[in-house]
């Protein structure tokens, strides 16, 4: 599906602003994306990142500018399971009594009735989203028993229930194994085909270079935002983290 | 089984039912604690152990003020415990006091208002059945109170149960899928004001924290899913508040304490017993189950 229409951006965020108690988290931060790209959202820790996606679901309120996602309020998103988001690991309770399949079935609790019964499509569409991530051996299996990269898999597979067209995904690499890294990536280009959009944080330089079409760097505001190739250079990420080279963050080579 | 010469386990069981006044304190007993119990799921996960004490704590005022105008009693307490909530959240979000000392500070600002209330409305005021519960003089016009405002909190619980879990679990996912989360907060904030107002008929303002938190924190050490988690609580509350009443019968001491007391035992027995979060695991010294 591959509809690139330039007048209606997936994402479309303009000088938005969010502050916390008078205390400013994030300033006049643009961002516009179209279907099937993949952003990386760059930045050091308590530079607005998860303020960024907070922003984007609705999770607390912009103070100034405009979020339009698909041309519309981000409620009406909401409202449309346009948006999923696949949370860090350590920002969810890992002792939560819950399993893998009641997890993933929370990506449909939008479109199902106020009592939240799964009708068949939605037993459906968590089956198949368990085995895309394969997981379909730890369907009753507790988070708490999962490891660090199956408990990531299993939010991916909530995301993927959702069908949601945005993806945003704060930190996917971190803390997983070899296998789900792979998997992920693999995922990850799927999603381009199908055309849905990502947004993902990371602290991986490589990972930037390696899945982002744009990258967008921010501390506080937007540092600088464009193509990878273009705008990941040793320059802007020097500003973006606060004076440290990048040498220190990718090696010599770079 | 004989407990003493003239007493066996039957009699033990049945001679308490012949009186009315045992029969109506067992069902209301375990009917608040199944109330208090499945919201006591809820409340562990959510964390909101202190909160449910502050709630517990504020209606005090309320049921004071309401026994003096003579209206129903659960109309003050609710009334209150849902301003001290809403004294606290303003409060937290208005100063650079930390929640949890805004929290301890509203609270028993609430409490110390109910007890100078009750010295100066010099009525009668049973200032001990407010604190420590009175199951056993439980009046009829409490009786229909009980079963309306736990009725109510059931149905609501059971209505949104899911919605609560996933807001307890991942209130961001709930937002995102646009759930409003900010209704779900306040509703889990009302019956918890309702269940406080229910339970501190069985064992009074002090204890009835006891009766929010125990019981779920007992079921959390014995499962891993929700739903169990949720009949577990509801189960081992009612079997507390039964086993409280009959000891206080026969051994003629504090119902509210006893059933406390029961509740506690229980959990102190899961603490070290449960099968995998237990001290000793027990299930693992049998059949090497980690």
């Amino acid at each position: 599906m591959e509809t690139t229409n330039y007048q209606n951006f997936r994402i479309d965020a303009e000088n938005i602003c969010v502050d916390y108690n008078g205390k400013v988290a994030l300033y006049d931060a643009n961002l516009r994306l179209k279907p099937g790209q993949i952003c990386g959202l760059v930045g050091m820790n308590g530079a607005g990142k998860t303020t960024f996606f907070n922003a984007l679901t609705g999770f607390v309120s912009i103070s100034k500018g405009k979020i339009r996602i698909n041309g519309e309020s981000v409620r009406s998103a909401q409202k449309d399971q346009t948006i999923a988001y696949v949370p860090q690991n350590e920002g969810i309770d890992s002792q939560f009594p819950i399993n893998v399949w009641d997890v993933v079935m929370m990506g449909r609790y939008g479109s199902m009735n106020i009592l939240r019964c799964p009708r068949e499509s939605d037993v459906q569409a968590v089956k198949d989203a368990i085995r895309r991530v394969d997981l379909t051996d730890h369907l009753s299996t507790p988070i708490g028993n999962l490891s660090g990269g199956q408990r990531k898999r299993t939010f991916l597979a909530r995301a993927i229930a959702q069908r949601a067209s945005i993806l945003l995904l704060d930190e996917p690499f971190s803390g997983v194994d070899i296998r789900t890294e792979k998997l992920i990536s693999e995922l990850f280009i799927q999603f381009k085909n199908e055309g849905k959009t990502i947004l993902l944080s990371t602290h991986d330089m490589i990972h930037v270079r390696e899945f982002c079409d744009l990258v967008l760097l921010i501390n506080k505001t937007v540092v600088a935002y464009g193509e990878t190739s273009e705008v990941f250079t040793p320059e802007n990420i020097t500003t973006t983290f606060g004076g440290i080279s990048p040498d220190f963050l990718f090696g010599p080579e770079s | 089984m004989e407990l003493c010469s003239f007493l066996t386990l039957d009699s033990f069981i049945t001679d308490p039912l012949t009186h009315d006044f045992m029969r109506k304190a067992l069902l209301m007993s375990s009917l608040v604690a199944a109330v208090c119990g499945f919201l006591s799921s809820y409340l562990t996960l959510k964390g909101w152990a202190l909160m449910g004490d502050a709630v517990s704590h504020s209606v005090m005022p309320g049921v004071v003020v309401a026994y003096a105008l003579g209206l129903p009693f659960s109309l003050g307490a609710f009334i209150f415990g849902v301003g001290s909530v809403a004294l606290i959240g303003f409060i937290k979000q208005k100063s650079r006091v930390k929640e949890d000392t805004v929290i301890g500070l509203v609270f028993t600002g609430f409490f110390a208002l109910g007890i100078v209330l009750v010295s100066r409305i010099k009525s009668n005021i049973d200032l001990h059945s407010i604190l420590f519960g009175s199951p056993l003089g439980i009046s009829l016009s409490d009786v229909k109170q009980t079963i309306f405002i736990s009725l109510l909190v059931v149905i609501l619980l059971s209505i949104f149960r899911k919605d609560l879990m996933l807001y307890c679990f991942d209130p961001r996912h709930a937002k995102t899928v646009g759930i409003n989360v900010f209704f779900l907060h306040y509703l889990l904030l009302t019956c918890l004001s309702l269940a406080a107002v229910v339970g501190l008929q069985s064992v009074g303002i002090i204890l009835v924290v006891a009766m929010l938190i125990t019981p779920g924190a007992t079921a959390y050490l014995l499962t891993d899913k929700f739903d169990n988690m949720t009949i577990i609580s509801v189960l081992s509350a009612i079997i507390s508040s039964v086993i409280g009443i009959y000891v206080s019968f026969w051994f003629d001491l504090e119902t509210g304490g006893s059933i406390v007391l029961a509740q506690t035992f229980i959990f102190l027995f899961a603490f070290l017993f449960a099968p995998r979060y237990g001290i000793f695991k027990v299930k693992k010294l049998f059949t090497g189950y980690k």
